[in-house]
């Protein structure tokens, strides 16, 4: 629908498209990576009996102007040793990896960004792009620690995508579909459709998804988590034994660049989640629209919805993080190859089993 | 296997425990005290800057010699037999002018040790906890209420007052002598 | 033709986020294990035994404060009964119950500092705070009492410095209210949580023969599963009238004198500590704190070595007096400097992330090591 608006005022096609891509990024992403910064701190003090920033703006809702101030005025320091083209490509393309993902998200009913038929699929060869970004990182800053800290990372994404694909696999089996925007479709009606609770349907079969669909969610909850290296898995971010992990080199701009990607990042897997098992952007109720006879204001209230599910699955993430310690190096690859690998697989097969019976 | 399973059940379960803990604290209301603006109520025998009352002091140099780093320094000049110091606020009389009595506040490692021996508790600690200084020299605080010019007269007076002590000395004794050889000479005479 | 192969040095250098102090270890590594670990100290190293010996017996109690500025009182403490027993000074019982009341505080106050810092070092940010918070209330019964909250001054060679306020029996009761849940609340947060357990458990292993042969005392000790603590094998002021049991480590999650043991040892300790202020605030006779307090302290020509339990081992005071006024000789055996030279032997063969694990289980202050 926005698309048809756009190309209609442009009277372009491509002028269209890239308006029309461009602006769920422009609006409501950039201002939420600003937002979700500040609801860490916030989360985090609260969490631990303190207060968090209160001194800029009304209780510090500016802290992170303040901060996006401060970096943006640092020194950009690139040293010779440094591979210049490496150095200066590897956070653009870190960025473009994390944004390319919401291409395919529906956020409402009435957009989405390009409504490609192979959905989810494009969304984790995307997100893979992120490892060649970290590698290009780790190396590129001449530094010992800092490329054995970027190896980690990258052994760590790549070996926690494939439960997720596994995952995805198994509620591809369910519905048929790859499109994310035909599978929010066809959760719609009430809460009880939504795919965790086993899916549009009547019949034996949606109670006996139950039980796997849940373990289902948790196996993709925990290997998303792993993706975005939050803690507990978050070697990469923190101690890596000794320095700082892949974005040590880096100062100003650029490092600040690498963050808004973490967050959109943990944005969009929050927002993947929330389509793929609890419904994406139909509300657990009714429509208010629908009642009241207004048409229009359902695609709204549907934004509502999806921009309240991404965030209290963000929220759930920044919970975790100050709840849980770190996992070593070897026990999260121990985790994702002897636990959740296998429980995906099995998850699998019987979803499949079922599915076919 | 059952330790498998174990685990997987042990890990969810402590990691919900903990997630329950968490959560329960985002409504407990912060420990916080938002310093500048708010200001905590210190106890009464807290200890912070200290503080000397001349008035009261003495001179006996007890603080100086009980401080650990020695950041106290006391110089005094003995008074005139004439001259009226005035008494302390427990009633002894004042014998020594104080000219010097200078603490480096920065040396100070806030002990107490020093407000013990004082015989006229003169000298104590207040609850003033915000005295930084831009230069390190202000930190060096001078009690004495003496002007500079003062302090210089003290000293040559109470100099001058043992020269003539001594001088006079030397007469009667030197008098003294003379009378003993006179005396010697009239018995042998 | 054989390859071969050197070992890589490799410095974690004075300034650490996770060293505790101005540490410096040297890590000589082959491919990830370690083969070899060289601690260097003396960063802070300020000249104590050499300082003392020309101050007065009273003046030198600010400086052994400052020795191990986690725990103050218990530096007071041993020294105080140090000097006592060479003068041969009487102390009333009140003052033996308020030292020995203050002391379990500060025990309780040093351990929270190691749990949070050693949960910090392994991830978990939260319980940090939590300890802090608590360790607050403790330091604020402390400032009431003498007007300090970190390094005291308190305890005096023969008695103690103030009487007790008259609001403190009652605080302090409040307090151990208020903490008894807290405990309970930082085992489900921290202690029984599975990726803790994983990551200190098994890692670390310190057998009883190698910790006796070292000299290891305190927490560490006793985590190794041997029943040994000063306050009952060796008792010193009043510690033989309270009712307490000394915790010892079993190896419930992995094996015994692990670093979970080490750790858990300690947070067992708390809980003791707070039935020994129960009964000795329920028992505390009435008296004057100040009158067996010397006017000048000259004592006769000799020498003591008295031993006080730290919360991190023993404390041991050696004091060599010639009948002047000033100590000839002080000679202080710091329990994490014996504690520290143990850990080439706990990190064998492991990688170098679990050095911060176990470096963080041993408990150390630069202040005790380097005097």
């Amino acid at each position: 629908m926005i698309y048809d608006f756009f190309t209609n005022l442009f009277n372009n096609q491509i002028i269209g498209i890239i308006i029309s891509a461009a602006l769920p990024l422009l609006l409501f992403i950039l201002p939420f990576v600003l937002v979700a910064v500040l609801m860490e701190r916030k989360v985090s003090a609260h969490m631990q009996d303190r207060l968090g920033p209160m001194r800029v703006g009304y209780h510090g809702i500016l802290q992170t102007v303040a901060d996006l101030l401060k970096l943006l005025q640092k020194e950009d320091i690139v040293a010779d040793v440094n591979d210049k083209p490496l150095f200066n490509l590897a956070p653009v393309i870190v960025f473009a990896g994390s944004y390319a993902a919401f291409a395919a998200i529906p956020f409402t009913g009435a957009y989405i960004g390009s409504n490609v038929d192979l959905g989810i699929i494009y969304i984790i060869a995307a997100t893979g792009l992120v490892v060649a970004g970290i590698l290009m990182s780790g190396w590129a800053s001449n530094n010992k620690y800092t490329l054995l800290g970027a190896m980690r990372s990258a052994a760590q994404i790549i070996s926690y995508e494939i439960p997720t694909i596994l995952v995805v696999l198994s509620l591809i089996m369910i519905t048929g579909t790859m499109n994310l925007e035909t599978l929010s479709q066809m959760q719609t009606g009430y809460f009880w459709n939504w795919m965790i609770l086993g899916g549009p349907g009547t019949g034996l079969d949606k109670f006996l998804f139950i039980p796997f669909t849940v373990i289902g969610f948790l196996v993709i909850y925990i290997s998303t988590l792993a993706e975005v290296n939050r803690t507990p898995f978050d070697i990469p971010e923190a101690e890596s034994e000794l320095v700082s992990g892949y974005h040590t080199e880096y100062s100003g701009m650029k490092f600040s660049i690498f963050f808004l990607a973490e967050y959109a990042n943990m944005f969009a897997v929050s927002a993947i989640v929330a389509t793929l098992f609890f419904g994406g952007y139909q509300s657990p109720f009714g429509y208010l629209g629908n009642t009241l006879g207004a048409h229009w204001l359902i695609p709204i209230e549907q934004f509502f919805w999806f921009t309240v599910k991404g965030v209290f699955f963000v929220f759930v993430q920044m919970w975790l993080r100050w709840t849980l310690p770190r996992l070593r190096v070897d026990q999260l690859m121990a985790v994702c190859w002897k636990y959740l690998i296998p429980i995906a697989f099995v998850n699998l097969i019987i979803i499949g089993l079922i599915t076919v019976l | 296997m059952k330790e498998y399973l174990n685990n997987i059940y042990s890990a969810l379960f402590t990691i919900f425990v903990g997630m329950k803990v968490t959560f329960k604290h985002l409504f407990v209301p912060s420990v916080t005290i938002q310093y500048p603006d708010v200001k905590l109520d210190l106890p009464e025998r807290e200890r912070n800057r200290l503080y000397v009352n001349m008035d009261d002091c003495i001179g006996c140099d007890q603080c100086a010699r009980a401080c650990p780093v020695n950041c106290i320094e006391i110089e005094t000049v003995k008074s005139l037999p004439e001259e009226d110091l005035g008494k302390t606020s427990n009633g002894k009389k004042k014998a020594l002018w104080v000219t010097k009595f200078d603490i480096d506040i920065a040396k100070c490692c806030y002990c107490q040790l020093c407000v013990f021996p004082c015989p006229t508790e003169c000298i104590y600690m207040t609850d003033v906890y915000e005295f930084s200084e831009f230069e390190r020299n202000n930190l060096v605080y001078d009690f004495v209420t003496l002007t500079p010019d003062e302090r210089v007269e003290k000293k040559i007076n109470f100099e001058k007052f043992e020269a003539e002590k001594a001088a006079q000395k030397a007469a009667a004794a030197e008098a003294a002598a003379k009378a003993k050889a006179e005396k010697k000479e009239d018995n042998k005479e | 033709m054989a390859l071969k192969t050197e070992e890589m040095i490799l410095n974690m250098g004075p300034q650490h986020p996770s060293t505790h102090g101005v540490l410096r270890l040297e890590l000589q590594l082959e491919g990830e294990l370690i083969v070899n670990i060289i601690p260097h100290i003396g960063y802070l190293h300020r000249c104590f035994e050499k300082h003392a010996e020309a101050m007065t017996y009273p003046q030198v109690i600010p400086y052994t404060d400052r020795m191990d500025y986690l725990a103050s009182m218990y530096n007071e403490f041993g020294y105080a009964l140090a000097v006592e027993k060479l003068a041969g000074i009487e102390v009333p019982e009140r003052v033996e119950y308020i030292r020995v009341i203050m002391g379990e505080l500060q025990r309780i106050a040093s351990h929270l500092v190691a749990i949070g810092t050693y949960g910090a070092d392994i991830g978990a940010f939260t319980p940090f705070l939590f300890c802090f918070r608590d360790r607050e209330k403790i330091l604020s019964l402390f400032e009431m009492t003498c007007g300090a909250r970190l390094l005291y001054n308190y305890i005096w060679i023969g008695g103690v410095s103030h009487d007790l306020h008259p609001d403190f029996l009652r605080l302090t009761k409040e307090f151990i209210d208020y903490f008894r849940p807290k405990i309970k609340e930082l085992n489900d947060l921290l202690s029984y949580n599975k990726i803790f357990i994983e990551r200190t458990a098994n890692v670390g292993i310190l057998p009883l023969d190698v910790a006796i042969n070292y000299g290891i005392t305190g927490p560490m000790l006793r985590a190794s599963g041997m029943k040994w603590d000063l306050r009952k094998d060796d008792p010193y002021s009043v510690y033989d009238k309270f009712d307490y049991d000394i915790p010892v480590g079993d190896g419930r999650m992995g094996t015994v004198g692990d670093s979970w043991d080490r750790y858990f040892v300690r947070v067992l300790e708390m809980e003791e500590s707070l039935k020994i202020i129960e009964q000795a605030i329920a028992n505390i006779p009435e008296g004057d704190v100040t009158s067996a307090i010397p006017k000048r302290v000259k004592p006769p020509v000799g020498q003591v070595y008295s031993r006080v339990e730290n919360p991190r081992g023993e404390l041991g005071y050696f004091i060599m007096s010639n009948g002047t006024p000033n100590p000839l000789r002080i000679k202080v055996r710091g329990p994490s400097f014996v504690n520290l030279a143990v850990i080439n032997e706990l990190c064998k063969n492991l990688l170098v992330a679990d050095v911060i694990t176990i470096l963080g289980s041993i408990d150390i202050v630069l202040g005790e090591v380097d005097r």
